[in-house]
């Protein structure tokens, strides 16, 4: 078994108005990764190449150490993918479903299946059809996590969920971490669920990975300093700075490389800084991607 | 989301929770109490190893550090933290040094208040 639970290297698909451009990422057994990007930026692409539903142009995709899409039957064994498309009988209860899923799957978890009920609130009796949208979303979790794969895909499992699913849905997924053999992959544009409970962060956007580390990595090497600049003294450069905005004689710097001899370097310029503050996944995300967009563009 | 995590062991072995010697939560344990990612419990807990608030054996977890002091050193770092916070604010509301004392001794005598009430 391989140290990772999937990678892709160099994948590409080309489309009339989208292009997904060499993306390559790795998810380490044992952890979980989010996956974050605007609407439109490339993730669901992203995810149905890796479950092997749409076919790459280029680069190689390793699911569970099996080669994509060639070998997909053997590899979604042990993989348990839920999306919003997702299809469920609409005639048909939870109940039965259940039934179908445990009929194919022999990890089928059944004590499992009815804690995680009573958890989502859900009734096994009710037809699909009279789902709500959010109940139908715990149901399509519930049909993965039951079968307890290696590893779990989930394209934006917590959009469109009501703040106490949401809880309980983060709450499973932390749980499924006890096991230190099970790797989840998760999509969402929510940041604040993917800032509790990742361990790798990867950003994209306009089909390009922009970024891609271990969380603390993330919030350790970006901070902003808050200053007061003397009257007429323009700011220096710094390297690692990658944003600065001011007004009047207040200047806010953004950056992506944090060292403590950064706001060192201010004060010895004469500056006198007010703050370094940490900044949530979320400011991150958005200064990442307006620092990309201006890189493409320029 | 480390430091949260650093304070809230501290916190527990700072009121008797968890005492010296005793094994903590393993990494993945833990992780999963709190809801957070592994990685940043596996942060946390080096940087408390690097403190010697506890003490990591291979392959048999991490145990509360066997130091008397513990509990007094705790608080001594949280008082030293507070200080200079209080120190950087009256700085940034320009204080001066003998106002900010004042400050202080009030705050030392409205504490002074609570604890006589308390008895």
């Amino acid at each position: 078994m391989s140290e990772f639970a999937a990678q892709l290297a160099g994948v590409g698909k080309d489309y009339r108005f989208f292009s997904l451009q060499d993306v390559s990422l790795v998810i380490p057994v044992g952890q979980i990764m989010g996956f974050i990007g605007p609407n439109g930026a490339g993730k669901s692409t992203t995810i149905r190449i890796l479950m092997g539903l749409v076919h790459q142009d280029r680069g190689e995709v390793r699911l569970l150490g099996r080669q994509m899409p060639a070998a997909q039957a053997l590899a979604k064994q042990d993989v348990g993918f839920a999306s919003e498309d997702m299809r469920l009988y609409d005639a048909a209860t939870l109940d039965w479903h259940m039934r179908f899923v445990q009929s194919i799957y022999a990890s089928w978890d059944s004590a499992y299946a009815q804690t995680l009920i009573k958890r989502f609130d859900l009734r096994p009796e009710q037809r699909m059809k009279s789902f709500s949208r959010g109940q139908r979303v715990k149901a399509t979790l519930l049909l993965v996590l039951a079968r307890r794969p290696k590893l779990l895909v989930l394209d934006e499992p917590t959009t469109g969920l009501d703040p106490v699913a949401r809880h309980e849905v983060i709450r499973e997924l932390s749980d499924v971490m006890l096991d230190d053999h099970r790797s989840v992959l998760f999509s969402s544009h929510n940041t604040q669920d993917v800032e509790q409970i990742s361990d790798q962060i990867t950003f994209i956007d306009r089909g390009r990975i922009i970024d891609c580390r271990d969380k603390e990595a993330f919030l350790e090497r970006w901070r902003r300093i808050r200053m007061e600049l003397p009257a007429d003294l323009a700011l220096p450069v710094l390297p690692g700075v990658v944003d600065v905005k001011q007004s009047g004689r207040l200047a806010v710097a953004t950056t992506n490389a944090f060292d403590a001899r950064l706001p060192n370097a201010y004060e010895a310029a004469g500056i006198r800084v007010h703050a370094v503050e940490n900044m949530t996944l979320e400011e991150i995300f958005v200064t990442n991607v307006m620092c990309s967009r201006e890189e493409v563009n320029a | 989301m480390y430091l949260q995590i650093i304070e809230q062991v501290r916190q527990r072995i700072a009121v008797g929770d968890w005492r010296p010697g005793e094994s903590l939560p393993s990494i993945r344990q833990l992780a999963a109490d709190l809801q957070v990612s592994v990685i940043t419990v596996k942060r946390a807990y080096l940087e408390l190893e690097r403190d010697g608030v506890i003490a990591t054996q291979q392959g048999k977890g991490s145990i509360v550090a066997a130091n008397a002091h513990l509990r007094s050193r705790i608080h001594d770092q949280e008082l030293a933290a507070h200080l200079t916070q209080a120190a950087r604010i009256g700085s940034l509301l320009g204080l001066s040094p003998r106002d900010l004392q004042s400050r202080l001794r009030a705050a030392i005598d409205q504490q002074a208040d609570v604890d006589k009430e308390r008895t």
